[in-house]
């Protein structure tokens, strides 16, 4: 099952590094999507794959199960979920604030920054 | 100290941030309380700092869970003086913003984006927990996001998108580096890790996460070759903002790569500290090379961010006592003097009429003679003439240096402080001596006495920080003195924080991970 889900992650992650490569804002945002959809889905395999016993403490036991599932890699995920949720809302919006100031989502031809020399 | 104490670097701005939200609609209030609250951070940070360098190094466990478990919050001696020196910058770029910011900016919601921003600084520097630290870069990356397209000018948007865009590749890179270190320890405390990481069987695994945390701390950081962003954004926002950007967000990635390079990963010390200082050595030199090309005053500093970092990294790398406790020495003296020369680019450039390219410049000292006094501190501090704290900075990296026999990294801060020289010669030439050009870029807006004076006291402040520093080294060399041991021999910290239990359960389930 690892095997799996680290091939999953590297092709999720060549995935965005290709889209990365674009000169489109967009398609890079959707490299920014997968690829944190990558990282969480690889917290999770890091933190032991087991199926079927919840991390509970059964009854009459002061500690857990040692076959229990792991519960911190998904309070990790859920946090890098939510941060992820909020900077690509902003991305997203900053975004469409550029192209109605310049009129282009095309990275190459956004120079008002960095304005080409003119001597 | 209580814990209270230990947790207040985070706890004032980020009340600060909320009281500001509540005053909403009254932009009179939030300046007052921004103010106020910077002023109380500036308190807590020198109270904290001396706590921690006259009884050692303070823990509070957060809800009182015990340390690999919970979230610990660490205040060793560089976290305080990182602290304290950022809660001084606050304090300057607050009082630098009463007459900076404009109305609509303020009315975007500056001052409570500010405090957050302080709130993300500050957490990074005082959180003992790598995921936790993860969460503050982000908080501190949002502020940032957020004060770099507030006021939505065309060349701010345009920023922000390459800004943006680094930033989140950036931090995938850091939440899947210190995913793979609990993986392979189960762990997320610092201390803890420290502990664990050498009892690792397969050591090439940690060698191959230490890189990636190299390029995700890198990033934040702008060394070599993850600067170019850098340049392409500082120079656009509100000149506030580029202060505060400039002294503290890169010092952060600085600080974090200290932290996890003498914390964590001192194992194979010539393979991660081998890469640290190639990066340095090509940082200083192509940021020093990229300031001398810019036609820009904004510009030509945003690249010499650049190229000192390479000098802080330099430390790093190095990696002796003497060599971190210069890195500590220069990083201050850095955070000081960029955000210094930010705040009087923006003076420049309003006397200069909204312009600070080198052909807009000229006959500041016909305008301003007590102005151009105030910047030669700065500027020279920057170029390293003694007795400013420049001078210093570099003399004990070049020890430390010389003691390590790494005399190309020698020779090359040598190169990078003599161009930096010409670079300042350049400047001075540019902005004080040549004949102000006709006409100027835009009508010079005249500015109240009030106005003024609110604009040129930080820059005061700073200053006299700066020349005090350079005249009386000893006590800033003390605590650096201080900061260097404790990185070096980190058994302070790890005992202050785990209590020195022997045996304990990890996170996982002890039959797979201990060895």
């Amino acid at each position: 099952m690892e095997v799996i889900m680290a091939l999953t992650v590297g092709g999720m992650v060549a995935g965005s590094v290709y889209l990365f490569l674009s000169r489109q804002y967009l398609r890079v945002m959707f490299g920014v999507i997968v690829l944190s959809n990558a990282v969480n889905v690889a917290i999770l395999t890091v933190g032991r794959l087991t199926s079927g016993r919840a991390p509970l403490i059964s009854r009459g036991n002061e500690v857990m199960d040692q076959a229990a599932a792991n519960p911190l890699p998904q309070a990790l995920i859920l946090t890098a979920i939510v941060i992820g949720f909020g900077l690509l809302a902003f991305a997203l919006a900053l975004g469409y604030r550029a192209y109605q100031e310049m009129g282009t989502l095309d990275t190459a031809a956004m120079r008002a920054a960095e304005p080409e020399d003119k001597r | 100290m209580t814990p209270w104490l230990t947790a207040a670097p985070i706890l004032v701005p980020m009340l600060t941030a909320a009281l500001c939200v509540a005053a909403w609609k009254y932009p009179v209030a939030q300046r007052v309380l921004s103010l106020l609250g910077s002023l109380i951070l500036l308190v807590i940070g020198g109270i904290l700092g001396r706590g921690v360098m006259e009884q050692g190094v303070q823990v509070a466990q957060m809800g009182a869970w015990a340390a690999p478990f919970g979230i610990t919050l660490v205040v060793d001696p560089l976290s305080a003086v990182m602290v304290f020196i950022s809660a001084v910058m606050g304090f300057c770029v607050a009082l630098h913003a009463l007459g900076d910011i404009d109305p609509v900016r303020e009315r975007g919601g500056y001052h409570v984006v500010f405090q957050m921003l302080m709130t993300g600084v500050c957490g990074a520097f005082v959180t003992g927990d790598l995921f936790n630290m993860y969460v503050w870069f982000e908080v501190m990356l949002i502020s940032s996001f957020v004060l770099l397209s507030l006021g939505g000018v065309r060349e701010q948007i345009d920023a922000a998108v390459k800004y943006v865009c680094i930033n989140m590749v950036a931090t995938a890179c850091l939440l899947l580096a210190v995913a793979l270190l609990y993986g392979v320890t189960g762990t997320l405390n610092m201390a803890d890790l420290s502990l664990r990481v050498p009892d690792v069987p397969s050591q090439p695994v940690i060698s191959a996460i230490a890189v990636l945390f190299i390029i995700a701390f890198g990033m934040k950081a702008a060394l070599f070759p993850f600067f170019f962003w850098l340049p392409a954004t500082y120079h656009t926002p509100a000149v506030s903002v580029q202060a505060i950007f400039a002294g503290l967000l890169t010092k952060v990635g600085v600080y974090a790569l200290i932290r996890v390079f003498t914390l964590i990963f001192t194992g194979d010390t010539a393979w991660t500290h081998g890469i640290l200082m190639w990066m340095a050595g090509i940082t200083m030199i192509v940021g020093v090379l990229g300031s001398l090309a810019a036609r820009d005053l904004h510009r030509a500093w945003s690249w010499q961010v650049v190229a000192h970092i390479g000098s802080m990294v330099m430390g790093l790398a190095i990696s002796t006592p003497l060599a971190l406790a210069a890195a500590a020495f220069y990083m201050v003296h850095d955070i000081v003097v960029k955000t210094n020369l930010f705040l009087g680019a923006g003076l420049v450039r309003r006397l200069a009429g909204g312009s600070t390219d080198y052909k807009y410049l000229g006959g500041l000292f016909k305008t301003a003679p007590w102005l151009c006094l105030l910047l030669f501190v700065p500027l020279g501090s920057l170029a390293g003439f003694p007795p400013l704290s420049g001078f210093w900075g570099k003399l004990l990296l070049v020890r430390a240096g010389l003691e390590a026999e790494q005399y190309v990294m020698v020779g090359v801060l040598l190169l990078t402080g003599l161009l930096t020289i010409w670079l300042v010669g350049r400047v001075w030439a540019e902005m004080v001596w040549k004949a102000p050009a006709e006409p100027p870029a835009e009508p010079v807006q005249p500015l109240s006495a009030a106005r003024s004076y609110v604009l040129i006291l930080p820059l005061l402040l700073l200053s006299l920080i700066t020349v005090a520093i350079g005249v009386n080294p000893e006590r800033l060399m003390n605590a650096a003195g201080q900061v260097g041991d404790s990185l070096h021999d980190n058994t302070a910290y790890v005992e202050a924080v785990l209590g020195g239990s022997p045996g304990r359960p990890t996170l996982l389930g002890a039959a797979e991970v201990s060895p």
